[in-house]
């Protein structure tokens, strides 16, 4: 699966771009499920001495081993596979702490799990224009519910329902850095009950 | 005009050299009263009267942000210059009353960093001084690394060290001592800026050097003054207050504008800010552009130029102004 193409959208959507290596002497790259198709693809332009100073953070979610024995075949310095982003948080979290400038990082996969690596590594204090990103992979969607704040995890319709206080909300593309989440509003407040038929905009 | 719009009126209220080459000057309001506030990285134009002659200077506030009392500057003597440091260095004397612009930040910290690094060459010690009171009212984390020609020329190095010690590093040149530069911004934390203020060569160093071992561009800040280039005295037409103006040999074009009573727009007058750009309508000739402001694309299609600091050779030069 290749880098996906996004219809044009309102200025606070995120885009992504395509990774590509640049100068650094220590890499991080963090990617869940197809994400790895984006990393193995930097392997025919990088120079010999890249995975040595790579660190891989990897999310293999429905992926399951497909790609893990190429991932490794690599011989990145050191590689982490985890269940979820939960999981691998403590660890890019105490990744980002220990670092120093000059450290490059690569997220890509889905939405989620780049605008959650994005939030930690700003936060870290790396200016977000200088984060590398490639979207590869599903287009669910992280959301979080403006009336509970709850957030819901790979939404793949518009409306749904929400999973924490079970609103029927509309999926907008109003999307929140600091959150690393899309916005869910109430879709029937005005006249509860009356809720457009679910369609299945995200695969 | 300064879009930094209205002047201040100040006393000289002391007059300190430092060293061979470098003099304080403190200003107070004429009359009493605080000054505007500032933030560290800031510069203030001075306007001097130099024999029917009006030179504006940009120097840099040296002087804690947090004390509305006074603003210092240093001005380092350039005996080559065009003659603004001298003017300052022989004439400006205590009690004396100047104009100053309010001051104008192209320099400032980004308060997101988690940490500064500071890298001054000589003269370009002054915002830092500024900046380094600024931090240390915050709490905020620094370190400075300073390289003088000799301790004797190192202006406030000894104070500085004794007043952040760990934190102020000199070098100085006629010991062989460097900036071990790769070194140093390797082992920087996560979230450091870097800001650099010195000799062009120093600045180009560090842009390069930190742009080699990965650094964002955004986390890397610099500020160099320029003074005017002299060059071949040059004529030009001005479209839209239908004069034609001469610009002399050791005057900006700038300058020139101002002295023939056109309001040109500026802030900083050393090529940087991009406040005084100006449309080029007609050009046979060069334009030679000596400032930090367009980009390569802009110089090629050479519509616009930027009158504190460039020049023009040729025939005929008009511009929307
Ligand atoms: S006045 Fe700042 S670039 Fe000319």
């Amino acid at each position: 699966m290749s880098k996906t193409e996004f219809p044009p959208s309102i200025t606070s959507r995120p885009v992504y771009g395509e990774l590509e290596v640049r100068p650094g002497k220590h890499h991080l790259m963090i990617a869940d499920a197809e994400g790895a198709e984006a990393i193995l693809g930097l392997a025919s332009s990088a120079p010999a001495d890249l995975w040595a100073q790579t660190h891989i953070i990897y999310i293999p979610k429905s992926t399951g081993e497909t790609y893990t024995g190429d991932l490794r075949a690599l011989n990145p310095a050191q590689m982490y596979v985890g269940p979820s982003y939960e999981a691998a948080k403590q660890r890019i979290e105490d990744t980002f702490a220990k670092a120093h400038m000059g450290l490059q990082v690569y997220l890509t996969g889905t939405e989620g799990l780049m605008g959650q690596a994005m939030a930690a590594a700003i936060a870290a204090g790396i200016p977000h224009t200088a984060i590398q990103t490639e979207h590869r992979g599903s287009t669910a969607r992280r959301m979080q519910c403006v009336h509970c704040k709850g957030i819901t995890e790979d939404v793949t319709t518009d409306p749904f329902v929400c999973s924490h206080c079970g609103l029927n909300l509309f999926v907008r593309d109003h999307y929140s850095r600091r959150l690393a989440a899309f916005q869910g509003v109430c879709i029937d407040a005005e006249d509860p009950g009356n809720v457009p038929p679910q369609v299945e905009v995200f695969k | 005009m300064s879009a930094g719009t209205a002047k201040l009126n100040v006393t000289v209220a002391e007059v300190k050299p430092i060293n061979e080459l470098v003099t304080r000057f403190k200003f107070v309001r004429t009359g009493g009263g605080d000054l505007p506030t500032f933030s560290g990285g800031a510069h203030t134009v001075v306007e001097m009267e130099d024999g029917g002659q009006t030179r504006l200077n940009p120097y840099s506030l040296m002087s804690d942000p947090a004390d509305r009392g006074a603003y210092m500057v240093s001005v380092r003597r350039d005996d080559e210059g065009r003659g603004g440091s001298l003017f300052m260095h022989n004439n400006v004397k205590e009690g004396m009353e100047m104009v100053i612009s309010n001051p104008v930040n192209l320099f400032s910290l980004d308060l997101r960093a988690k940490k500064h690094l500071m890298l001054a060459g000589g003269i370009g010690i002054t915002p830092f001084i500024a900046q380094m009171h600024q931090l240390s009212h915050t709490n905020g984390l620094f370190d400075l690394h300073y390289s003088v020609r000799t301790a004797s020329l190192g202006s406030y190095a000894e104070e500085l060290q004794a007043q952040y010690p760990n934190r102020v590093h000199v070098y100085h040149d006629d010991q062989d001592e460097r900036i071990n530069l790769e070194e140093l911004l390797d082992t920087q934390p996560l979230g450091t800026h870097i800001y650099v203020c010195g000799p062009k060569g120093m600045i180009d160093w560090v842009h390069k050097t930190a742009e080699e071992l990965g650094w964002p561009r955004e986390a890397v800040h610099s500020e160099e003054f320029l003074a005017p280039a002299s060059g071949q005295p040059f004529e030009v037409k001005l479209a839209q207050s239908n004069k034609v103006i001469q610009v002399g040999e050791h005057q900006s074009l700038l300058e020139a504008l101002e002295a023939n009573d056109v309001d040109a727009p500026y802030l900083c007058r050393g090529g940087a800010c991009g406040q005084c750009e100006t449309t080029v309508i007609e050009c046979d000739g060069k334009l030679v552009h000596y400032d930090h402001w367009l980009t390569d694309e802009q110089r090629e299609a050479g519509k616009l130029i930027m009158p504190c600091v460039s020049r023009f050779e040729g025939k005929t030069l008009v511009l929307d102004q």
